[in-house]
């Protein structure tokens, strides 16, 4: 059998070994979102084969503590079918562009009744076989803290008060051994007589000006 | 041992020193006093050492191993909660309370003071002058173990919200607590030792 190219059309594509017939579905793995906010759960997909006509896309709900899932949208013939009857009538909300392979929805208006596990489950034709995917919902009332910023934040501030003593500490180290090396030096400054002396104040500034250039390197 | 040599070979009239007083108050022990001044000097060097690490080895252990609470099906710790449920053995991370994140810190915080204590320890010992305090040394392993207690006594106090009652604590939590004591009487010991030549 062979196929001539002229008669391809974008449904047909050329054989393809079985194992990369599989879909691959995306969607995340856990979101977070505040009460009464609007949340957009993504979900596209991955197949060899080019986007169909009869492309479906299928979101089910599960919530935190339920045993069965039920259908909360439907994509299928071109059409999206949205819940009207369910816990989501009038929040949800088709967001997403078959052709480009994102079947996102967007759920309006959370509330704490709506923490559960969204499925995501698309289709090919003629790739059909795949493992659906869920994300989890999670309704906070405020968005909870990060792991580990409060410990960093710990951490970093008892370092830094560390650091800080001890720059401190050298620091009052060094200013106290300047102000007894100016002192020492106008000492002998004064005690000199005549030429000596007058010679040894000369060369004071001097050396107390060399000192202030080094220190403000 | 640079600064640390017999005191009979530098004072040939043996008198009261500060060693003689010092050493006889820290190896009382009959079964020390046959033992040459130097060998004895070695010994307390070698046990303060062993000591330090001892405290440190067991602040390590107990900040890593998930065991600060256990159950029959479950065990956490400060970055973990594990359990054996039907589908299997899985562990999720800790829940992100204020608390929680402070115990971690602190303890993070005390491993690293009583490293610098250590490696201050030492620095100290080679470059002390004689008859010098390991002061500096012993501050921070004292604030070491105060940082170790703080933590231990956090966890304690908060247990009852993060640990259901069917749960014991377990042996990190218990090494978290004899380190404290450990590292403060570490950290004493410096700030009383003194340096002799």
């Amino acid at each position: 059998n062979c196929v001539h190219l002229s008669h391809l059309t974008p449904s047909l594509t050329p054989i393809v070994p079985q194992q990369s017939e599989a879909i691959v579905i995306y969607t995340g793995w856990e979101r977070h979102a505040l009460v009464g906010s609007d949340i957009r759960l993504s979900c596209s997909f991955f197949s060899w084969r080019w986007t169909s006509d009869d492309v479906t896309f299928s979101w089910s709900y599960r919530a935190d503590g339920a045993r069965d899932s039920i259908s909360v949208f439907h994509y299928t013939g071109g059409s999206p079918y949205v819940d009207n009857k369910g816990p989501f009538r009038d929040r949800l909300e088709f967001v997403g562009n078959p052709g480009r392979r994102d079947g996102s929805i967007l759920l309006k208006n959370l509330d704490y009744g709506d923490n559960g596990t969204f499925t995501c489950d698309a289709k090919n034709p003629p790739d059909i076989v795949g493992r659906a995917s869920s994300v989890r919902l999670l309704v906070f009332e405020k968005v909870p803290i990060q792991a580990g910023v409060i410990t960093g934040a710990i951490i970093g501030a008892v370092l830094g008060l560390l650091v800080l003593v001890v720059v401190i500490y050298y620091l009052m180290r060094f200013l106290v051994a300047r102000r007894v090396f100016n002192l020492s030096v106008s000492k002998h400054g004064k005690k000199g007589k005549g030429k000596e002396g007058s010679q040894q104040r000369q060369a004071s500034p001097l050396s107390v000006g060399s000192l202030t250039t080094t220190t403000q390197r | 041992m640079q600064g640390i040599t017999d005191p009979a070979v530098t004072h040939p009239c043996p008198s009261p020193t500060e060693l003689e007083r010092d050493l006889q108050k820290l190896t009382a022990p009959p079964f020390f006093s046959h033992l040459a001044p130097s060998d004895k000097m070695l010994l307390l060097l070698l046990g303060i050492v062993v000591l330090h690490i001892a405290a440190l080895v067991l602040l390590f252990v107990s900040t890593i191993v998930n065991a600060w609470t256990t159950g029959s099906t479950s065990s956490s710790d400060l970055w973990n909660n594990c359990s054996t449920t039907n589908v299997g053995y899985h562990c999720d991370p800790a829940n992100t309370g204020v608390w929680i994140q402070a115990v971690q810190a602190l303890m993070i915080l005390s491993i690293i003071f009583s490293f610098i204590s250590l490696f201050l320890f030492f620095c100290q010992l080679f470059t002390l002058q004689k008859g010098g305090r390991f002061f500096l040394t012993g501050v921070f392993q004292i604030l070491a173990s105060l940082f170790v207690m703080s933590g231990a006594v956090i966890y304690t106090v908060m247990s009852p919200e993060w640990v259901p009652d069917s749960e014991a604590f377990g042996w990190a939590y218990i090494m978290a607590w004899a380190a404290f004591p450990l590292a403060l009487i570490s950290g004493l010991i410096y700030v009383i030792l003194r340096k002799r030549e």
